[in-house]
């Protein structure tokens, strides 16, 4: 940690100490102990009912479906991202801002109103409806529908992440690049990317915990076919209807120990993104 | 070169994962209420038995639950449910009005297209503390009473007007009183969830509430599953029949050529084995010959009224208590 190197600000310690300790309880109350409760209530019944409630074949497609939902969802923000935060970053048009206010925009929805959204566009009530089922073509209540949901409300963070990295570097580099012959997509993929790779990395993290986690807008066009249209959350929501609460506990500890795993890979980057920071300066 | 072997590797992956229901698989969507999930699991795995006992292939029924009024809306929307299981007639019209079914569905199988039935109880914690016996006690002020939201539940419509129908039968009663009962019932309960399994887990599993006003078949399943040594089932003097409706979704049947199946599953629901499998999920039996002398003694009699003597039928009801600006949204205030 390179924090003792700023002191903090110079609170008589009695406020300090209790500013601490009040964040330390919060911290515990609201993140820590949900997260525990989850992993013992998991545990409740032992090891094998824990290990049965995940082989169940539910279950098992409820996983399958969240990764196949995130293995598309996570590499189309990649490069819709990509683009969007270079535009942004390194570029003067017309719009710039309207640009950035709209990417912005899913944080900002209500995840069902997302969904409702594509209800009525592809729902057969919907605008696309009737053309929809004449060609035998399922959106809503099917895996496109899902992954259409799941791209809109995690389409902000690889871009939010890019922005201001790519924004402090300013576009000397790309100058110097264009000034050598460069084309656009060379100076992308070669200087602009790597410069910000750790960014990169953030924004997909970000996504790909979102995605996989999303419930709202996913929820309202799944229609909640069992072994189908179950993404590893709603499963979650269907086993504690069903009473079965370690087999809910079970599936949702997998979901924790994804934030987990995030949460690690993030504070990791988070330093990684620190110390290159303090080299460039 | 490692990158786009990635990339491909991604996009194998969501081709091999996404397999929409093979053509020469019979299978069916039945798209039905909360509280049926228990009931359905065994008559699906007896319908394929059936159906292989009589030299045809397994037939694999997927089913998905959800609030009733919500699942129509979805059937309407677009999900591909070739036979509809709900909790009440409205939301079979609501279908039917959308054109997706056919508008006689009522007459398409016997009992008026009912294949079980059940009732309106009140589930209490053991020993009645607060001494709960008929509807009326529900009105006393200090009861907490737990229900879910009629705008969105079929069973709490179902309770709404069992107490409706039942203040109604007093000796001198009338249309106000009854009136009066149910808001101050609503008044009692705090917390309105939007399905019937929610509510009962607020008050099984989460402790709220002295009272949850539950299917019968729902009631029985929380003594089995929560312990009967915490909760008791309490009859009132008078309670609604219940009649959850089938109907096959003719739209979707003819689309994707599941007419006949449809149809004999539906049918299969008559059967002597399914009217057993219903008695013993807590559901009354229609043939109640062929349900266990031991399933049938535990539903108690007690004199039940129907939703079309007292209210004229589902559109009536639904037209006069829960359309916006109706009596539920008077007495609770959310009226405009």
């Amino acid at each position: 940690m390179s924090g003792h190197t700023r002191p903090a600000l110079r609170d008589p310690a009695p406020l300090a100490w209790a500013l601490v300790g009040f964040a330390l309880l919060w911290v515990g109350v609201f993140l820590v102990l949900p997260l525990v409760v989850v992993v013992t209530e998991a545990f409740a019944r032992g090891w094998p009912r824990f290990i049965a409630a995940l082989q169940e074949p539910d279950a098992i497609a409820a996983i399958r479906l969240t990764l196949v939902i995130a293995a598309i969802s996570v590499p189309v923000n990649l490069v819709l991202g990509v683009a969007a935060a270079w535009a942004i970053a390194k570029h003067e048009f017309y719009g710039r801002g309207l640009l950035a206010a709209f990417i912005d925009l899913p944080v900002s929805v209500s995840p069902v109103v997302a969904g409702l959204v594509f209800v009525l566009i592809f729902g057969a009530q919907g605008w696309l409806g009737p053309w929809l089922q004449r060609h035998d073509i399922k959106i809503i209540f099917a895996l496109p529908g899902m992954v259409l949901a799941t791209i809109f409300v995690t389409l902000p963070y690889v871009a939010r992440s890019l922005v201001p990295i790519m924004r402090r570097q300013g576009v000397e580099e790309e100058e110097a690049a264009a000034t050598l012959g460069a084309g656009a997509v060379t100076t992308l993929l070669r200087v602009s990317l790597p410069n910000a790779a750790l960014g990169l990395l953030y924004g997909v993290l970000l996504t790909n915990a979102r995605a996989m986690g999303e419930f709202g807008a996913v929820s309202v066009v799944s229609g909640h076919i069992r072994g189908e249209t179950n993404t590893l959350p709603l499963h979650v929501e269907i086993l504690n209807n069903e009473y079965d609460e370690v087999g809910a506990f079970a599936c949702a500890s997998l979901l924790a120990l994804l934030a987990i795993v995030t949460l690690v890979l993030k504070l990791w980057l988070e330093r990684r993104m620190r110390l290159r920071a303090g080299e460039g300066s | 070169m490692r990158r786009r072997s990635v990339i491909g590797a991604t996009a194998a992956l969501s081709l091999a994962g996404y397999r929409p229901a093979a053509a020469q698989e019979r299978s069916l969507l039945n798209v039905s209420y909360d509280p049926t999930r228990e009931l359905y699991r065994d008559i699906n795995a007896a319908f394929s038995a059936a159906e292989r006992a009589a030299g045809r292939s397994a037939v694999n029924i997927r089913q998905s639950h959800g609030g009733s009024g919500r699942q129509a809306r979805s059937v309407i929307d677009g999900l591909e449910a070739d036979v509809v299981t709900l909790a009440l007639g409205g939301d079979i019209d609501v279908i039917a009005q959308a054109g997706l079914i056919a508008r006689d569905w009522r007459n398409a199988f016997p009992q008026r297209s009912a294949p079980y039935r059940s009732t309106i109880v009140l589930l209490v914690r053991k020993g009645n503390p607060k001494n709960l016996r008929d509807w009326g006690d529900l009105a006393r002020p200090g009861i907490q009473v737990v229900t879910p939201n009629p705008k969105t539940s079929g069973g709490a419509r179902w309770n709404y007007l069992a107490a409706w129908g039942w203040a109604l039968a007093q000796p001198g009663s009338n249309e106000a009183a009854a009136r009066a009962l149910v808001q101050a019932l609503y008044r009692n309960a705090p917390v309105l969830d939007t399905g019937a399994r929610g509510s009962t887990l607020t008050f099984a599993r989460r402790n709220i509430g002295d009272v949850l006003l539950a299917w019968e078949n729902e009631a029985y399943l929380v003594l089995a599953e929560f312990g009967a040594a915490n909760f008791e089932v309490v009859y009132p003097t008078r309670s609604i029949l219940a009649e959850p409706p089938v109907a096959v979704v003719d739209s979707v049947t003819r689309r994707r050529g599941t007419e006949a199946l449809a149809r004999s599953y539906l049918e299969f629901l008559y059967t002597p084995q399914v009217q057993g499998i219903i008695a013993k999920h807590f559901y009354r039996p229609v043939a109640p010959q062929h349900a266990a002398a031991e399933d049938l003694a535990r539903l108690r009699d007690i004199p039940l009224f129907t939703i079309d003597d007292v209210f004229g039928g589902w559109a009536q009801a639904t037209a006069a208590h829960f359309a916006d600006n109706a009596v539920f949204d008077q007495i609770t205030g959310a009226a405009r």
